[in-house]
């Protein structure tokens, strides 16, 4: 599928945001606590265990169920007539409207123009050392990729496993794993460009780079 | 004298600089006097020094100095419980490193070396301290064993000994046992590092304690800084000094301000309610003299020892020789020369003290002495932090005494005297029989079978066979069992896994009634009430409460401690936060004690202590297994100050004696178990086990955090984890703890589950 370069970035300059709906998990009187506008954050702490701005409590049978914000953003097409008053399970109550930085519409222009290799399972992955010598010995080249290059080595309690590159030949333009990192199954390791796209795939994240505003 | 100093003019300086700053860390700052002036005055002198002349700056200085006399003597005439906090928090202060260089001879660090240690904050060195006995000299081998704070701060942790640090005490005074050279122990630590990596604050504390109580070589603890657990952990001593500007305490007066005062995390807490609270904890060396959670005070200058005070290391070392005597001489059996001994010692203590000592005294102990040492620290510490009231007890609970008296003596007799013989005589037999089985048991085989087909084995009472028992659940009883109260209420909860697991609203009057208070999806399990286990756990009938009369005060007089008492009893209808029982399990007798959440957050003073005492010597006169069941523990209670700390060492001393004497002691812990208690006679127990979801540590997340700077994951102190680092043997479910129970006594008691 042949995708549109000028309209991603149309699309994205357009409506920089990531918009979640907020739905209620089951039925029960809702008190609103948030304003429309307002700015929340999500859950915060190194292991995420403080919980995001309360947005709403849910009471259901004595059992008042706080409602925290799992987003950074702001509130949107926040529904207050429904302050105080009963609603069915799946209610949508309002938008947080997370506003994407330079770096999260980067990733997600190149997840949806690039090839994405996956990890097939939780290990440990490295680069062949081949592969490895050749990044290390030019940098700026480019790396091109075929079907059946041994590029990555998967490592789990000592079983070192040669993968295969499966998917369109291409450059490898995006790698999301650092040396022997620990990444979980499904998680993408590499991101491929084909050679005729490259140009202006580079060309469009210059121009995000130094256009937009955070 | 004049040339001296103008040779020296700098150092003189420097020196006046010094003090200024000294008073500065005292005082909490320069605005105290007129110290800013002063300060700024020498700052003047140094930076004008070739400008002036001689005469100048010398009538300068000498002002300056005069002036400092002064104030140092005000300070010095009324020094605030903060102050001396303050004292011994300066950096000027001595460190063990300055008593090692000049009180002993020489000495050997062990195990590392400055910064290349397993833990810089714990030093263990092998050192000689000399005698002088009419100009000749005696030397002294010792296990030196103390925190060191100085000389490279930087990796010392201020003398926060991590559980490694303590380990290493252990296993060096483990070697002084073997050596049977003494230990002197010196405590300049503001508590221990509260991390859970193994082997665990808490838990190494408890192993140390435990190991220390039982030493079989004189110990003599020296008390600088004492910061509650931190210092327990190598003060368990025959004989405990404190210097007069030391400050031993249960929290550190900001540690206790924040909870007095309901400080929230990274809030400032008010300088005044520090100084209240320092105030209130009797943390000074008066204040423990009398508390008698230390035996001696030995005098600094008015303004605290410092680094060159070597007239007090002098003083120091007499002293530290003098207790090891005094330690020594008590185990002896020639009762004259220990009085002897012991009077011309006391002479030596009214008259001054000198380097010189009028008899030489070997440090080494026979094996009777080792005994009467061990059987004089019990007595010791069973004697020490008694800061709680015993009620007139009624006639009925007189005659149940005197009943128990009775009874005590025909447990010593049954299991004492006459057991001992029984087991003897069972021995050889079954060591003959053994041999002779072999060749009967084709002879008796059948006649065995005969016999079980027309007597069978009777079943128990209620027509279940022991293993019909041990598959039974509590779901399985009659339901004429207790409900927790809180099922009393229509609505419904969520249950705190629900975003991990999906669990399903629950509905309270099935949460606490059939479920037991546990989530159904993912096994959380809801607190509960004491009530329940006490209605739930033991046979219907079979609790019987015992040392009612002891009662928590206010020993301090504590400010407001009073009316929180007061409350708490109005709350709960107790007066102690520990119940202690006779209970039995599946007709299995034990002896219970049980620290519970509704009474001051399970918090352990003196009354708490007393009773386990008590109730452990009770499952040791009755041989019965011992249970320590920690509905919830908050640790020591701060109001009853050290009173409150010295309940470490006395109840593991007694837990000790109770397992050395052959009983089987488990310890459950249920919700919340912290600080003291778990690093002292519930963590020195073999068998721990947890109930799901709760959580065991040494210091709280908070604690954690403000005082090691580092986050801790949500789930740090679960039972899991404690489990994963080996502090407990287990995780039971609530709903199998009365068959989970029972196995264990049978499995860990076995043949010998009242007596070995």
């Amino acid at each position: 599928m042949e995708i549109n370069l000028k309209d991603l970035l149309k699309k994205y300059k357009s409506h920089p945001y990531e918009d979640h709906e907020i739905r209620t998990p089951h039925t029960g009187v809702v008190h609103i606590n948030v304003e429309d506008g307002q700015e929340v954050s999500g859950p915060t702490g190194r292991w995420k265990h403080r919980p995001g701005t309360l947005l709403y409590v849910l009471e259901r049978e004595g059992n008042p169920k706080r409602i925290t914000s799992r987003y950074t953003g702001f509130v949107a097409k926040l529904r207050k007539d429904l302050d105080g008053s009963f609603v069915q399970a799946g209610e949508p109550v309002m938008l947080i409207r997370h506003r994407l930085n330079k770096e999260e519409i980067i990733d997600r222009i190149l997840r949806e123009v690039l090839y994405i290799f996956p990890a097939p399972q939780r290990a440990r992955y490295f680069f062949t050392p081949e592969v490895s010598a050749a990044m290390e010995k030019d940098k700026k080249k480019a790396l091109n990729l075929k079907e059946g290059d041994e590029i990555l080595i998967m490592s789990l309690m000592k079983r070192d496993t040669l993968l295969s590159y499966e998917g369109p030949a291409g450059v490898l333009y995006k790698v999301y794993f650092n040396h022997g990192d620990l990444k979980e199954q499904g998680a993408p390791l590499l991101g491929i460009c084909s050679p005729e796209r490259l140009p202006f795939v580079e060309k469009m994240i210059q121009r995000i780079r130094t256009e937009w505003d955070d | 004298m004049e040339q001296n100093r103008l040779l020296d003019s700098g150092k003189y300086m420097t020196e006046l600089a010094q003090r200024i700053n000294y008073l500065a860390d005292i005082k909490g700052g320069l605005e105290w006097g007129s110290l800013r002036e002063l300060s700024e005055r020498v700052q003047n002198l140094r930076s004008k020094l070739f400008d002036l002349k001689e005469d100048e700056l010398f009538v300068e200085l000498d002002q300056i100095e005069r002036r400092l006399d002064y104030l140092e003597d005000r300070v010095a005439q009324d020094l605030s419980s903060i102050e001396i906090v303050n004292i011994v928090r300066s950096p000027q202060r001595f460190t063990l490193q300055d008593i090692l260089e000049n009180c002993y001879d020489s000495y050997t660090e062990l195990g590392g070396e400055g910064e290349c240690n397993i833990d810089p904050a714990v030093v263990v060195a092998r050192a000689t301290i000399t005698r002088r006995v009419k100009n000749r000299l005696y030397y002294h081998q010792v296990m030196v064993i103390g925190h060191e704070k100085g000389y490279g701060e930087e990796f010392r942790n201020g003398g926060c000994a991590k559980p490694w640090g303590n380990e290493k005490a252990l296993r060096y005074m483990k070697v002084a046992e073997i050596e049977g050279i003494p230990i002197h122990s010196y405590i300049f630590t503001p508590g221990a590092y509260p991390i859970e990596d193994y082997p665990g604050a808490a838990q190494q504390i408890a192993r140390n304690l435990f190991r220390m109580s039982r030493l079989k070589v004189p110990i003599v603890a020296f008390i600088s800084e004492g910061g509650s657990g931190g210092a327990e952990a190598i003060g368990l001593a025959d004989i405990r000094l404190m210097a007069s500007r030391g400050y031993y305490s249960v929290i550190s007066p900001e540690g206790a301000a924040a909870i007095e005062g309901r400080i929230k995390e990274g809030g400032k807490v008010p300088r005044e309610l520090v100084e209240h609270c320092a105030a209130q904890l009797k943390m000074t060396a008066e204040d423990n003299l009398k508390l008698k959670t230390i035996d001696r005070i030995i005098e600094e200058p008015p303004l605290g020892a410092r680094r060159g005070d070597y007239q007090f290391f002098r003083r120091l070392r007499y002293e530290m020789v003098r207790a090891t005597d005094e330690v020594v001489l008590q185990t002896k059996s020639f009762r004259t020369f220990r009085s002897y001994a012991l009077k011309r010692q006391s002479q030596e203590k009214t008259e001054g003290f000198s380097d010189e000592f009028d008899i030489h005294i070997k440090w080494s102990l026979t094996d009777s002495e080792k005994k009467r040492l061990l059987e004089l620290r019990s007595k010791k510490y069973r004697s020490m932090g008694k800061g709680y009231k015993e009620l007139r007890q009624s006639l009925g609970s007189r005659l149940s005494e005197a009943v128990e008296t009775v009874k005590q003596n025909y447990y010593d007799i049954r299991y004492g005297l006459l057991r001992q013989r029984s087991r003897q005589v069972q021995k050889l037999i079954e060591e003959v029989s053994s041999e002779g089985s072999v060749f009967l048991k084709t002879v008796t085989e059948p006649v065995r079978v005969a016999y079980d087909f027309v007597f069978p084995k009777p079943k128990s009472e209620n027509g279940l066979s022991q293993q019909d028992i041990l598959r039974r659940s509590i779901f399985m009883q009659d339901w004429e069992q207790y409900i927790s109260p809180l099922a009393n209420e229509d609505k419904t909860v969520s249950c705190p896994n629900a975003e991990k697991y999906g669990c399903k609203d629950l509905w309270v009057p099935d949460l606490y009634g059939e479920f037991c208070g546990v989530c159904p999806t993912c096994g959380h399990h809801f607190p509960l009430e004491y009530q329940w286990y006490l209605q739930n756990l033991f046979d219907p009938g079979s609790v019987r409460e015992f040392n009612k009369h002891i009662v928590s005060a206010n020993p301090l007089k504590f400010q407001g401690f009073d009316e929180k008492l007061k409350k708490a009893i109005e709350r709960t209808g107790r007066r102690s936060g520990i119940i202690t029982f006779d209970a039995s399990v599946f007709d299995i007798k034990i002896v219970v004690a049980m620290l519970y959440s509704d009474f001051r957050s399970g918090t352990v003073g003196s009354a708490e202590g007393e009773k386990f005492i008590r109730a452990c010597d009770r499952a040791r006169a009755t041989r019965r297994p011992f249970l320590a069941y920690i509905h919830t523990t908050g640790g020591i209670r701060i109001h009853e100050g050290t009173l409150g700390v010295i309940q470490m060492p006395r109840c593991t001393l007694v837990v000790r004696e109770y397992i050395d004497s052959g009983g089987l002691y488990i310890v459950v812990y249920d919700n919340n178990s912290y600080a003291g208690p778990v690093a002292s006679f519930l963590g020195c127990s073999p068998y721990q086990v947890g109930i799901r979801s709760s959580r065991i540590g040494f210091a709280g997340p908070r604690v954690i955090r403000e005082t090691t700077g580092a986050d801790v994951p949500p789930d740090y102190h679960s039972a899991k984890n404690a489990l994963k680092r080996g502090h407990i043997q287990g995780i039971w479910d609530r709903r199998e703890f009365r068959k989970n129970l029972f196995e264990a006594l049978m499995t860990m008691g076995g043949p010998h589950l009242y007596y070995k």
